[in-house]
């Protein structure tokens, strides 16, 4: 049975330095690219860590701010100051 | 820096949510939320609500303002800059005016539903979570309106998109799904649209189709599609916080929300056949076929959601079996459906080309060339014959889903599938097992539906004529109708692309 989870950003400037977060910091991560999008998925759960953003951006980065590149996610969220996390709990 | 932006989101979102709920004292709160106890679901703890995007209203304006600013300044961009000449092709405008028409006015019944529930949910946290999806589905109608409202100053049949939403056959399928939605208690309305079709199924038509306005230079679509889908997500989250809630709330409420979640998944399969034929057939530069879309997004994504549901007792939705098998027909049968009644469609249709042909084989192994291929390549040799078929009997419809009777069997394509039921004496009709048990189940309801072909029939459509009717629907005929060829859409098109050619030697 399938655990895998997902996340779906704009593939924008704005997108690109958590994408790289993403793929960086959940090993094992598959990367899709599409028009105008790009599809994260990985078994079991995938994180995005704000620490890892924002050294990447080089600026204060706030994990809701993801707002603003996210079109689609599959997975039970838990959402914090530090991170925003997709899991199944199977 | 404010003391309340030291605290952190947890806190912040405990005090918006438990800090802002009362007690009444002067009202029972049977009579302040009058609709919370008659579908039998029980409630022992609302506290025990947690949205797990917490997101405050202070944060929800200032994301919902930028997403915003970002989308106005594209839309204003390709406006100013006749983007609409830079699409693929002009037949791809058609996929629009579908969206428009079906679609958009359906985000405006979510807006609606959801002012609803966000009054009549007993709970604090969903009240406001079920508030902010209200305001981000009505933002969604303007959004779309105003940007296709730029096609609609170059191409016809986008004029009059809500009176037609109100009127026209095919766009009572998403109209009679809204409008059953809405008309069922605040709970069903959660699951139907939070669960089912924002869960389950949304993914299936704003992600890969919204891909595929981006692939076919839809600059203004797929920027108002990705901002409405920023939204989706948090409206996925609380469908399946929803979902879990109820179930770990009380065991009572398992059966409900299993015959919810049947009930939802097949009336928003039906719908999205519609969404199968944009993608398969109305998108000259295609992203993936309905088929593979299916299996990633549902197959794939509700597989892993059910598996990881199953330990509340619910199982997958029933028929998803069927759905899957379907999804090998669907595009291809409802893109007949269009072809045979092109002049009554407010949208233009064609016949698929030789290379899209092949494409469609490849993708549909199992199905295209066997029972697809030699019907539209009969249908092309008519219409080389000056025989363009028209399918001008009015066909009979659905009394669930309202789609006219032209699917086939599960497992045997060359055969139409129908159902009936009796009740007080009438016979209903249904093009699937789905159908019939959702109408089995609330006969009362659904003998009451609003069939479009009955309508026209019994003499509330304008008249009795196909002229009567058009006008009715506010449909220009010769402009807004018939196929693509020919048509003043695909005229101008020729025209702009004559005019490239000639500037650029």
């Amino acid at each position: 049975m399938s655990r895998t989870v997902s996340i779906t950003l704009q593939n924008t400037d704005d997108a690109r330095p958590i994408i790289e977060a993403i793929t960086e910091d959940n090993p094992g991560a598959t990367v899709h690219s599409y028009p105008g999008i790009v599809k994260i998925d990985r078994e079991g759960s995938l994180t995005v860590h704000r620490a890892s953003v924002e050294t990447r951006l080089g600026r204060d980065w706030d994990p809701q701010e993801i707002h603003l590149s996210l079109v689609s996610m599959a997975g039970n969220l838990d959402e914090d100051d530090d991170y925003f996390r997709l899991a199944w709990a199977h | 820096m404010n003391a309340i932006n030291k605290l952190g989101l947890k806190q912040r979102y405990a005090l918006l949510t438990n800090g802002l709920d009362w007690e009444p004292s002067y009202q029972p709160k049977s009579a302040i939320f009058p609709y919370a106890e008659f579908e039998g679901i029980k409630i022992r703890d609302w506290s025990k609500w947690e949205d797990p995007f917490r997101l405050t209203m202070d944060s929800y304006w200032k994301y919902q303002a930028e997403k915003e600013r970002k989308l106005y300044a594209v839309l204003d961009s390709f406006a100013q800059n006749n983007g609409q000449t830079g699409l693929s092709n002009a037949r791809y405008v058609n996929a629009a005016k579908l969206f428009l028409t079906g679609i958009t006015p359906a985000e405006y019944q979510a807006h609606r539903g959801f002012a609803h529930v966000g009054r009549h949910i007993p709970g604090v946290g969903p009240r406001i979570a079920a508030q902010m999806q209200s305001l981000d589905e009505l933002r969604h109608a303007q959004t779309q309106i105003h940007t296709l409202s730029h096609y609609n100053r170059f191409f016809d049949g986008f004029h009059e998109f809500s009176h037609m939403h109100d009127r026209v056959w095919y766009l009572s399928v998403p109209k009679s799904f809204f409008d059953d939605a809405r008309t069922a208690g605040p709970f069903e309305y959660f699951i139907a649209i939070g669960f089912a079709f924002e869960y389950v199924l949304t993914n299936l038509l704003f992600v890969p189709f919204m891909s595929g306005a981006a692939y076919n230079g839809d600059l203004a679509t797929v920027t108002f599609g990705f901002s409405a889908q920023s939204d989706e997500s948090r409206h996925m989250t609380l469908g399946i916080e929803v979902i879990k809630f109820l179930l770990e709330q009380h065991p009572d409420n398992l059966p409900i929300v299993q015959k919810w979640v049947d009930k939802w998944f097949w009336r928003g399969h039906r719908v999205l056949g519609l969404v199968a034929m944009m993608m398969d057939y109305m998108l000259p530069k295609k992203i993936m076929s309905w088929r593979e879309a299916w299996d990633i997004y549902f197959t794939q994504a509700g597989g892993a959601l059910f598996a990881d549901l199953a330990r509340y007792g619910l199982r997958p939705p029933k028929y998803a079996d069927v759905a899957t098998a379907e999804a090998e027909h669907l595009s291809h049968q409802n893109w007949s459906v269009f072809y045979q009644y092109t002049q009554a469609a407010a949208f233009h249709t064609w016949l698929p080309t030789p290379g899209e042909m092949d494409w469609l084989s490849e993708k549909y192994p199992n199905s295209f060339d066997q029972h697809y291929r030699p019907r539209f390549e009969m249908w092309a040799e008519m219409e080389r014959d000056g025989k363009r078929f028209y399918n001008n009997a009015l066909p009979q419809l659905c009394t669930v889903c309202q789609i006219p009777m032209a699917y086939t069997e599960p497992g045997d394509p060359t055969t139409i599938c129908f159902r009936h039921s009796e009740h007080k004496g009438d016979r209903y009709h249904f093009c699937s097992d789905g159908c019939k048990d959702i109408f089995d189940g609330e006969p009362e309801k659904y003998s009451q539906s609003w069939l479009p072909v009955h309508q026209i029939f019994q003499g509330n459509c304008g008249g009795a004529s196909m002229e009567e009717v058009l006008a009715w629907y506010r449909l220009n005929p010769g402009a807004d109708n018939m196929d693509q060829a020919g048509s003043p859409d695909q005229a101008m098109w020729d025209q702009w692309m004559r005019m490239r050619d000639r500037v650029a030697g």
